[in-house]
């Protein structure tokens, strides 16, 4: 058996692959559902019903989407490169760092003023963590993979230390956690009472942004270039050194930015479990989309939906939360074999 | 009983195709092919690139399903039998063993490695592997194929390759072989061994089916010969009835001129290579030394040679992708441009590599977009950092059409085009700069008559219009038929020149092999 990629995929399959996807998902996850004793169907109603059966539901999703659009961003443009970033939890943590340092009373300004300057900032770190890992592969050949994933580690254990030190909250009974950030630091609300921050523009205007970037621009061309062929693109006289270079810092930055996102949009301080693997998912969430900046913002909110959904699922219904966890393996494994099944076909 | 000896009793069919037709979506690539092979029989199939030669492989072989007829083999007892379609496995069972032209060997392992992979049983493998040993000892010694068994394969020239790949083939014991354009990357030394070899094995009752385009070996090596031609077996010779224009025409369709280089009296210097030196390398393992070469404008130059021999570090100088460790480069009475590829082609040289799928073109990148790739950051083709593409899409337009390439058009994946085609582009891309120093690194290897008629009149064009041109090829019927003078390279050494008019193929061979030094 082996695979053949279709010149060009029939339009019913790329309509009926997903929805066949998550039937599939559906139907292996309600064995464990009903192992736990659950209502298998109202646990699925309860899913839909919280992830988009309402206004609020759909905020909520996009505001856990928020974050996901941009670090599958940022594995996007780099793996569009073959520059494997395995480090997009950590050079999260390190935009979020930087923003609430920046943005919990250090300096004060109107919020024109500090809320992009503190944007910037953290996508500047999110890149700086980048430019290590990245020149260990131009100059010796270090596998960036390796780099970038070990440096999640540091990045962690760099917050937990600051948080037990310099940036402590001296209110919070003990708990590590930063001070809270300033009120000219705060992304605005979108609507009303919902959590959907301003940040879900900036991760929007990124996603088109990084898409122009990518197919109109030069450095775009030659990032698409080097991903696909660096030798031929070398013997053209294209500067891949540049290229890798280039292309770790904007992955960095993107990653950066998404931190900065979640402590100036959402939680309003800083602590250790600030984010959920955020990172690793962004991995996931550009696979999904092919590595397609637009399709990044539609892989991203498919996948805050299915945490959205299961979180709420395991506390209505009352089942182990693994399950939840579980629910959302099992979709985003069988998205990524529609994928696969719309790309390719199979042959005998 | 003498009379009866007289009459010839034909040789058994070992394999024989029925009516195979295989459409996909609009192209008819095979349509209702027949075709039979006899033990101990060697045939040649030809056909230009995209006339049905690897789908029908590829049906034979089980890659493909064929949408009717029929592939029957003949099993150990002599009967036909129906091949199993769309299984690899089941020709790989029934006999038949394949060396494709684009080789399916692992780099980083040894070639007795390869050559066994798949035909190991798990129990007692070291025991084994010493039968393998002796057995590729004796296939070696009596095909003439000899390889490093203990060698990574990555290390191996892409001649030594392709040995590995028929040796892995003779190793399976197979009774049906089809070799894909075997000689394309052979000395005439070793094609000769080659076919002394594959007379020897059909002699022992190997059938054999040759695809080939080089028609003078075809009618040398072949009794029989099939042509396709837009899917469709146009004719079939007895060679010995068929002269090498009769078979090119079928092939084409026309009649073929190849094109003739005319005097022309060469002119002022461009390159001056002295006592030029560069550190085997990444690029091409085989370090050189000791270069002296002069290029004048209206000339080409060919470098003769079996690969690996240092062909690849010159190229590679040459292409600006290293520099020369020691010696002096002029160009046009200039130091030589170190600044790599983008310096050269500011200094008016243009450059087409070897590997044209690897160094060459971006396969899934658009046609419009590869061919660009050198110029991409002219006012002509960006805008503030923009890339234009009306107008990349309207010169891709124009070169589709200059150089007469088969496509869907600019938007389509280049990786989708004939070997042929993709050579058309690329050498498109470099003469449309006008350069005046050209590196042609085998421009034609593996193309179809009509390709290389093709890139020949180009390559002449741009000599008539005065250019200078190193033409670096294995085929040394090329290298005859255009260069005005030929070196050969040999152990990172290179000879002096000769003029192409008083040297033979013989004598370029003795210097190939470094049986002489010079000729005489």
């Amino acid at each position: 058996m082996r695979l053949e990629v279709r010149a060009h995929p029939p339009r019913w399959l790329v309509v009926a692959s997903p929805v066949a996807a998550i039937l599939l998902a559906m139907a292996l996850a309600a064995i464990p559902l009903a192992l736990a004793g659950a209502d298998v169907l109202a646990a699925y109603r309860q899913m839909a019903v919280a992830s988009l059966g309402s206004p609020f539901a759909l905020t909520e999703t996009l505001t856990r989407a928020t974050p996901l659009i941009l670090t599958g961003l940022a594995a996007a443009v780099a793996f569009r490169a073959r520059l494997w970033n395995i480090g997009a939890e950590g050079q999260l943590y390190l935009g979020a760092v930087v923003a609430v340092a920046l943005g919990s009373g250090a300096l004060s300004l109107a919020p024109p003023v500090l809320i992009p300057l503190a944007l910037a900032a953290s996508a500047l770190a999110g890149a700086l963590f980048m430019l290590g890992p990245t020149w260990l592969k131009l100059r010796l050949g270090v596998d960036e993979v390796v780099t970038t994933l070990l440096l999640n580690f540091v990045a962690l254990l760099f917050v937990g230390m600051m948080l037990e030190g310099p940036m402590k909250d001296p209110m919070s009974l003990g708990w590590p956690q930063s001070a809270p950030m300033v009120d000219a630091a705060t992304l605005p609300r979108l609507i009303g009472r919902t959590r959907l921050h301003a940040g879900f523009l900036v991760a929007l205007s990124a996603a088109a942004l990084i898409w122009l970037y990518m197919e109109r621009t030069v450095w775009g061309f030659e990032t698409r270039t080097v991903g696909s062929n660096a030798r031929a693109a070398g013997f053209a006289g294209m500067p891949v050194a540049r290229v890798f270079l280039r292309t770790g810092l904007i992955s960095g930055a993107l990653a950066g930015l998404a931190g900065a996102g979640e402590v100036m949009g959402l939680k309003g301080y800083l602590t250790q479990d600030l984010s959920p693997g955020f990172g690793y998912s962004g991995i996931v969430v550009a696979m999904l989309a092919q590595l397609d900046p637009l399709g990044v913002v539609l892989a991203a909110i498919f996948v805050a939906g299915v945490f959205v959904g299961a979180d709420s699922m395991s506390r209505t219904v009352g089942v182990p939360s693994y399950i939840a966890d579980l629910v959302v393996a099992l979709s985003l494994l069988a998205m990524l074999l529609a994928g696969l099944v719309t790309r390719y076909r199979l042959r005998r | 009983m003498i009379r009866a000896a007289a009459v010839p009793v034909p040789a058994p069919v070992v394999l024989r195709l029925e009516a195979i037709s295989k459409r996909f979506g609009e192209l008819l690539a095979n349509e209702a092919i027949d075709l039979e092979l006899r033990r101990g029989e060697i045939l040649a199939l030809l056909g230009e690139n995209g006339a049905g030669k690897t789908t029908l492989m590829s049906i034979l072989f089980g890659h493909y399903v064929a949408d009717s007829g029929a592939v029957l083999v003949a099993d150990s007892s002599g009967a036909l039998r129906p091949l199993p379609p769309g299984s690899p496995h089941a020709a790989l069972r029934a006999g038949i063993g394949m060396v494709h032209q684009h080789f399916a060997l692992a780099g980083n392992l040894s070639v007795l490695d390869n050559i066994v992979l798949g035909t190991e049983p798990l129990w007692r493998p070291k025991h084994h592997r010493q039968a393998a040993r002796r057995k590729l000892a004796d296939l070696m010694g009596s095909a003439g194929l000899e390889v490093p068994l203990d060698a990574p394969v990555g290390s191996l020239s892409v001649g030594e390759r392709q040995r590995v790949e028929i040796l892995k083939a003779l190793y399976r014991d197979v009774r049906v072989l089809i070799l894909d354009e075997p000689t394309a990357v052979l000395t005439p030394q070793e094609a000769e061994r080659l076919f002394l070899t594959l007379e020897r094995l059909s002699a022992k009752g190997l059938a054999i089916l040759f695809i080939s385009h080089k028609l003078d070996e075809v009618v040398r090596l072949c009794r029989r010969v099939a042509v396709l031609r837009a899917g469709r077996k146009v004719a079939e010779f007895a060679t010995a009835d068929a002269s090498p224009g009769m078979i090119a025409e079928a092939m084409v369709g026309r009649a073929v001129a190849m094109p003739r280089r005319e005097s022309i009296a060469p002119g002022r210097v461009l390159l001056e290579l002295a006592d030029v030196e560069v550190p085997g390398g990444p690029h091409g393992g085989r370090g050189i030394a000791d270069i002296d070469l002069t290029v004048h404008a209206h000339e080409i130059v060919g470098i003769a040679g079996v690969s690996g021999n240092g062909q690849r570090t010159f190229a590679a100088l040459l292409a600006g992708l290293v520099r020369p460790g020691a010696g002096e480069i002029r160009l046009e009475g200039r130091p030589w441009p170190t600044g790599g590829p983008r310096a050269l082609i500011a200094a008016g040289i243009g450059r087409t590599p070897e590997d044209r799928l690897s160094d060459g073109i971006v396969a899934d990148l658009p046609i419009a977009e590869n061919l660009v790739l050198e110029t991409y950051k002219s006012r002509r083709f960006q805008k503030l950092g923009f890339l234009r593409r009306g107008r990349l899409v309207e010169h891709a337009r124009e070169l589709i059409r200059a150089y007469d390439v088969r496509c869907e058009g600019p938007g389509q994946r280049i990786g989708l085009l004939s070997g042929g085609n993709i050579q058309k582009l690329l050498l498109g891309r470099v003469l449309e700069l006008s350069p005046r120093l050209i590196l042609a690194d085998q421009p034609t290897r593996g193309l179809d008559v009509g390709a290389v008629a093709f890139i020949h009149g180009r390559l002449l064009e741009a000599r008539r219009r005065g250019a200078g041109i190193i033409l670096i090829s294995e085929d040394l019927d090329e290298l005859m038929r255009l260069s005005d003078r030929i070196a050969v390279m040999y152990r990172g050494r290179l000879s002096e020149t000769m003029p192409a008019t008083g040297v033979t193929i013989r004598q370029l061979g003795l210097l190939m092999t470094g049986q002489v030094r010079h000729a005489a």
